[in-house]
């Protein structure tokens, strides 16, 4: 019985944690494509991609797993995959699967002023934050943005030096305090080795 | 006289100097903005008047290109800035010279969201629309809607959710509305950028307002609706 083939369709911004997952894991036979970060500022046009990527790769994959959270779809993304019959990754964000669906929950009220970033955030964060936002041409704008918020909470997925001084810098600019909490891969390595599972026991198409 | 190519705004006759402040309200000009209602209330322009075709109709411009893709949220927010750099001159007068009210709104953010961009742009453009607006801020718990209602007895409720995690709230809201009686009389309007139409119908609202310019559109039919209604009974 030949392998099944797997793919996990991915957010950009996940992508060096997905593939350190399968890597970690020996799950080399799993495929990873990545549809553009930039989705993370446009979550209104997540869902579209997501379908049109899943249609496009629906051929040459037996099992499809959708690496995004909700990712501020409002429900649009689960009710395509319902219709697709597909899973996703847990929870709302890529903040809360990195913190743990549970723990991050646990903490949200507390943590209600936390503007947050993942290692790829505070790698890409000229580009997505400040760029994104418009407040390399426009600094002014910095307090309609981020005026209610207090803390920048780096959720880093590594021990990284450089990164988490990116980071500290991201603080610096916004003008908030800074706090880094070491969360490593929290619920997508589960989830990733929960899909990927044996040929054997392998389900049908998207079900887990 | 001005340097080549430069505008001076009083030399403009009324109907070039409105255009020119909407290209400017465009351009989130504020300076320009302040500069020209200043001209116009000199030229004897009612406040309102002001209000509402120089600046709500350059807002709503703003507003169309904002739907269509062809402006993006920074530069909504410089416009934004610009008018409220305006409305700031005129709302003091707009109080002293009585300008139409149509409606009354209380607007906030739902608890556990500090997210209050398109809320603040939803106040501005209804307040010059014509509507008294309480903006009770960001983070609601219903307590805080419910004691704005005892208070203000708004036509109209708005609540806004930028997450996921938060916009259920506005059920609690809705529900608690239900359960004191009163749901009924006001009329509630909600949106965010993850809602849509079938989430509000689902939690009870009214009506999604998917931007500033809807929510005004949509604002202004209850009330006329209400306002048939009562002169239906009347009649």
């Amino acid at each position: 019985m030949p392998p099944r083939r797997q793919l996990v369709l991915a957010c950009g911004a996940l992508a060096r944690e997905v593939m350190a997952v399968l890597e970690a894991n020996g799950l080399g036979h799993v495929a990873v494509r990545c549809l553009p970060a930039s989705l993370h500022n446009d979550p209104k046009a997540i869902p579209g991609a997501v379908r049109a990527a899943v249609r496009e790769s629906r051929a040459a994959f037996d099992d499809i797993l959708v690496g995004y959270a909700d990712c501020g779809t409002g429900g649009q993304l689960d009710a395509l995959l319902q219709e697709e019959g597909l899973e996703r990754l847990p929870g709302a964000h890529c903040y809360a699967f990195y913190a743990g669906v549970d723990a991050f929950a646990a903490r949200a009220e507390a943590d209600m002023r936390a503007f947050f970033l993942t290692d790829f955030l505070a790698r890409q964060f000229e580009t997505l934050v400040i760029e994104g936002l418009g407040l390399d041409r426009h600094p002014e704008l910095r307090d309609a943005y981020f005026g209610h918020y207090e803390t920048i909470v780096y959720l880093a997925q590594t021990d990284d030096a450089a990164l988490t001084a990116k980071a500290q810098d991201a603080a610096r600019r916004l003008g908030l305090a800074f706090e880094r909490r070491f969360v490593g891969l929290g619920d997508l390595a589960p989830a990733i080795r929960s899909f990927a599972a044996p040929a054997a026991t392998a389900p049908l198409l998207g079900a887990r | 006289m001005a340097d080549d190519g430069d505008i001076v705004l009083s030399e403009l006759p009324d109907g070039d100097l409105v255009k020119q402040m909407h290209d400017d309200l465009y351009d989130g000009l504020k300076d320009e903005i302040e500069e020209g209602v200043r001209i116009l209330l000199k030229r004897g322009w009612t406040p309102y008047r002001t209000l509402t075709e120089a600046l709500v109709e350059g807002m709503r411009i703003v507003g169309e290109d904002f739907r269509d893709g062809i402006l993006f949220v920074p530069e909504v927010l410089l416009s934004a800035n610009a008018m409220k750099a305006g409305m700031a001159i005129l709302r003091p007068l707009l109080v002293e010279t009585g300008a139409p009210r149509i409606g009354k709104m209380v607007i906030g953010t739902v608890k556990g969201d500090i997210h209050d961009i398109g809320k603040n742009l939803v106040s501005m453009m209804l307040e010059g629309a014509g509507f008294e607006v309480i903006d009770l801020g960001i983070n609601n718990g219903v307590e805080k809607y419910l004691a704005a209602i005892e208070e203000h007895k708004p036509d109209i409720i708005g609540m806004s959710a930028l997450l996921t995690t938060t916009m259920p709230y506005m059920k609690v809201v809705i529900d608690t509305l239900k359960e004191k009686g009163i749901r009924d009389d006001l009329v509630v309007l909600v949106g965010g950028a993850p809602l849509n139409e079938e989430f509000a119908r689902s939690v009870g609202a009214d009506a999604y307002c998917r931007d500033a310019a809807v929510a005004v559109e949509t604002a202004k039919e209850f009330m006329m609706r209400k306002h048939n209604q009562r002169a239906a009974v009347r009649a």
